[in-house]
C-alpha cells in the first residue's frame, strides 16, 4: 500500500524545478504517515460494518469482530429495523434532524440577511447583540432551569431550540450574503421587491453552496445531539439514537424487538450492536460526500470573520 | 423578471415611498451603504421606514438567543443563592423562593477538595493536548501541502475529514471497539499470545487516550485552516530561497512556519481562552470506565454536583467561575497577541 502510495507521489507532475528531488527516505517516511492516517480511518469504520454483516458462525471464527467478510447475513439489521428501541430510536432523530435543520436554516439565513447590510437601522448593535455570545458563557444548571423551566423536559423540542440559532454559521452565511453584488439587490428594489421576495429570489438561488455547508453542520449536530437527551429526556420513548448507541454498545444493556414473528432465532448480539453502529454513522457517511467539497470555503470564511 | 411586476402584491413593505422631502429609497440608500463613514444622512425615522423588514427578520433569532443564551447567562445568579428546586412548582417560582446567601456557594467550592482536583485535570489534559495535539494538525497540512498529486490528496481529505462529523458517543464506541478490553487490537493479541493491555479503564493512562481520540476526531478537520494559509503563500518566495541555496528544511523554517504564524497564533489564544474547556461528553462518557480520580474535569464536575445530586447553586457557581475565568482568559490572550503584533481576533470590533 504505501509503495503504491510512494509511486503516486513521485510523479513529477508539478513539480517545480527548482524544488530538489525527493529523497526516497523522505517519500518512504511520507507515504507511511499517510497511509496511517488514512487507515486509522478506515480500518475502525470497515470492522464495524463487516462484523455487523456477519453471521454468527464467522463472529465466533474470528472469535470477535470481524475484518475479513465471508459472506453476507444481514439479519442483525433486519431485527433492529423490525420495530422496538432502535426503530423508535431512529425515527425520533430523523424527526428532531430534519425538523432541527429546516427551524435552524429558517432562523439563521432570515437574521443573517437581516444583518447583511452595514448602515441599517441598529445594525451595529445588533450585530454585537449576536456576536457577544461568543464570549458570554450560558452555564449549565442556568440553562437547564431555563429549559425545564419552559416545561420542555421531555419535549422533542428541547433538543432542538437550545441549539436552534449558531452564531458561527450565521456569520459564515452573512459574509457570504455580503460578497453578492449590491447592485443586484438595488435593482431588484428599484423594482419595488420586498426584502423578503429578494432574499428568497435573488440572494437564496446564489448561495445555494453555503447554506448546503450549513445545513451539513446543523444535520449532523442534530444527528449527534446526545447530552441534550441526557439532561432533559427521560422517557426511553423519546431517545435519539446517538443515547440508544450509548445504552446498547457503551453500557451493554439489550434492546427490545418489538416486530419479530415469534421464534425468530436471534442474530449474534456482537452483530446487533455493530450495525446499531452502522445506521448511527449512515446518514453523515452518505450526506458527507456530496457536501464535502464545499466546506473549505465555508470554515475558511467563517475562521475569517469570526 | 418577476419580481418587475411583482409589487402591487409583495412589495408593500419596503417599496413603500418615503416621504416627500427625504431622498427616495434606493437614491439614499446606495450610496450610504457604499460610505459606511457617513451613515447619518438619512433621518432616524426614514431609515426605520426603509429597514424594519430587515429588523423583523432578525427578531425570531435574536429571541431565540435570548432565551437560550442570554436568560440562562443572566441566571448565573443562582450561584449567590441556596437554591431549592422544591421551594416553588416552577424553577421560576423556585428562584424566587430562594435564599440568597452571598458567596456561600464559593466559599463551599474553593474550599472542596474534589473541585479543585477538576481544575488540575482540567488544566493538566489542556496543557498535555497542546503539546500533543495542537502541532499535529499544522504537521499534517504541510505533509498534505506537498503532495503533488491533486486527486490522491483530495481522497487523503475526504477520508481525515469525516471523523469530525461522529459524535463522541461514535467516537468512544470506535475506541471501545478497537482498543478495549474485549475489541480488535486485545483480540490479535491474544491470537498471538500476548497479554493484552486495557487502555480504556487506565485510570494512569487517560490523558493519553482522551488525546488520542480528539486527534483521531478532529486532526483532519484541523488541517482546513492551515492549508488555506499554507496556499496563500508566495510561491517565488520558495523559489528564490531555494535558487540561493536553501534546502527544503531551511525553507519549511524559514518561509514555511511564519507564513503558517498569524493562523497559529489565533489558534493559539481560542485554545487558551478555552484552557478551562476540554470537552464535555467525551469525559461524561468515559467517567464511569476509569473513575473520578483522572476523569473529572470542570464541566463533568458541574453536571454531577448539579444536575445529578440537585445542587444547583454550588454547581452555578463552578459554572460562574468556569466562565469568569474564561473571559479573563480569552481577553488577555487576545491583548498578548496584540504586543506580539499579531491581529488576534478582537482586533476591529
Amino acid at each position: 500500500m504505501s509503495v503504491q502510495l510512494a509511486t503516486k507521489l513521485r510523479k513529477p507532475s508539478g513539480r517545480p524545478a527548482w524544488e530538489e528531488k525527493p529523497t526516497p527516505v523522505g517519500l518512504a517516511v511520507k507515504g507511511l504517515v499517510l497511509t496511517g492516517v488514512v487507515l486509522a480511518v478506515i480500518v475502525p469504520l470497515w470492522t464495524v460494518v463487516v462484523t455487523s454483516l456477519s453471521s454468527r458462525q464467522t463472529i465466533n471464527e474470528a472469535g470477535g469482530l470481524v475484518m475479513i467478510p465471508k459472506g453476507i447475513d444481514a439479519s442483525a439489521y433486519v431485527v433492529i429495523f423490525s420495530g422496538g428501541t432502535v426503530t423508535r430510536a431512529l425515527w425520533v432523530s430523523t424527526l428532531v434532524t430534519v425538523g432541527g435543520t429546516a427551524i435552524s436554516l429558517v432562523l439563521t439565513v432570515l437574521a443573517a440577511y437581516g444583518l447583511s447590510r452595514p448602515g441599517s437601522v441598529g445594525h451595529r448593535s445588533l450585530l454585537f447583540y449576536f456576536l457577544l455570545t461568543f464570549l458570554i458563557y450560558p452555564g449549565l444548571v442556568p440553562s437547564y432551569l431555563v429549559v425545564t423551566g419552559l416545561g420542555l423536559k421531555d419535549s422533542l423540542w428541547a433538543l432542538i431550540l437550545p441549539t436552534a440559532v449558531s452564531v458561527f454559521n450565521l456569520v459564515v452565511i452573512r459574509a457570504f450574503f455580503q460578497a453578492i453584488p449590491q447592485e443586484l439587490l438595488d435593482s431588484a428594489r428599484i423594482d419595488g421587491a420586498s426584502e423578503l421576495r429578494i432574499l428568497t429570489r435573488i440572494v437564496l438561488p446564489l448561495s445555494k453552496a453555503v447554506i448546503a455547508v450549513v445545513g451539513l453542520f446543523y444535520a449532523v449536530g442534530y444527528w449527534n445531539t446526545w447530552f441534550n437527551a441526557l439532561l432533559y429526556i427521560d422517557d426511553n420513548d423519546k431517545f435519539p439514537i446517538q443515547r440508544i448507541l450509548q445504552s446498547i454498545v457503551l453500557q451493554g444493556q439489550s434492546p427490545t424487538f418489538s416486530g419479530l414473528p415469534v421464534g425468530t432465532s436471534m442474530p449474534p448480539t456482537l452483530a446487533v450492536k455493530m450495525a446499531v453502529v452502522v445506521v448511527a454513522v449512515a446518514p453523515i457517511a452518505i450526506v458527507y460526500p456530496f457536501i464535502q467539497r464545499h466546506f473549505v470555503k465555508g470554515v475558511i470564511l467563517g475562521a475569517i470573520k469570526g | 423578471m418577476s419580481t418587475r411586476e411583482a409589487p402591487p402584491v409583495a412589495g408593500s413593505g419596503a417599496s413603500r415611498t418615503p416621504p416627500p422631502g427625504t431622498n427616495p429609497d434606493a437614491a439614499a440608500g446606495a450610496p450610504a451603504r457604499r460610505k459606511p463613514s457617513k451613515p447619518h444622512r438619512v433621518p432616524f425615522r426614514a431609515r426605520l421606514r426603509r429597514d424594519w423588514p430587515l429588523l423583523l427578520m432578525t427578531l425570531p433569532g435574536a429571541l431565540v438567543l435570548f432565551v437560550f443564551h442570554y436568560l440562562p447567562a443572566l441566571g448565573n445568579v443562582v450561584a449567590f443563592q441556596d437554591y431549592n428546586p422544591w421551594a416553588g412548582d416552577t424553577p421560576l417560582q423556585a428562584f424566587l423562593g430562594s435564599e440568597w446567601i452571598g458567596f456561600g456557594n464559593f466559599e463551599n467550592l474553593f474550599s472542596s477538595n474534589a473541585f479543585w482536583e477538576a481544575v488540575w485535570n482540567t488544566l493538566s489534559i489542556t496543557a498535555f493536548q497542546l503539546v500533543f495535539f495542537f502541532p499535529l494538525p499544522i504537521a499534517l497540512a504541510i505533509l498534505l501541502n506537498s503532495v503533488m498529486s491533486t486527486r490522491l490528496r483530495s481522497f487523503i481529505q475526504t477520508i481525515v475529514y469525516l471523523p469530525h462529523f461522529f459524535s463522541w458517543v461514535l467516537v468512544v464506541t470506535f475506541f471501545v471497539q478497537m482498543l478495549g478490553g474485549a475489541g480488535l487490537l486485545a483480540q490479535e493479541m491474544r491470537e498471538a499470545g500476548f497479554q493484552p493491555w486495557n487502555i480504556m479503564t487506565n485510570p494512569d493512562t487517560f490523558i493519553i487516550l482522551v488525546t488520542a481520540e480528539s486527534v483521531w476526531k478532529d486532526v483532519g478537520w484541523g488541517t482546513i485552516i492551515f492549508l488555506a494559509a499554507l496556499s496563500t503563500i508566495d510561491t517565488n518566495l520558495y523559489e528564490q530561497s531555494a535558487v540561493d541555496g536553501a534546502n527544503r528544511w531551511r525553507r519549511l523554517w524559514h518561509i514555511t512556519l511564519p507564513g503558517l504564524r498569524p493562523v497559529i497564533v489565533l489558534l493559539l489564544i481560542l485554545r487558551l481562552g478555552d484552557a478551562l474547556s476540554v470537552g464535555f461528553e467525551q469525559f461524561i462518557l468515559q467517567r464511569d470506565a476509569v473513575g473520578r480520580g483522572a476523569a473529572e474535569v470542570l464541566d463533568t464536575f458541574v453536571y454531577y454536583h448539579a444536575i445529578a445530586t440537585g445542587d444547583y447553586g454550588f454547581g452555578a457557581a463552578a459554572g460562574l467561575f468556569k466562565a469568569a475565568v474564561g473571559l479573563v482568559l480569552i481577553l488577555a490572550a487576545n491583548k498578548m497577541a496584540h504586543l506580539l503584533g499579531e491581529r488576534g481576533i478582537y482586533s476591529k470590533s
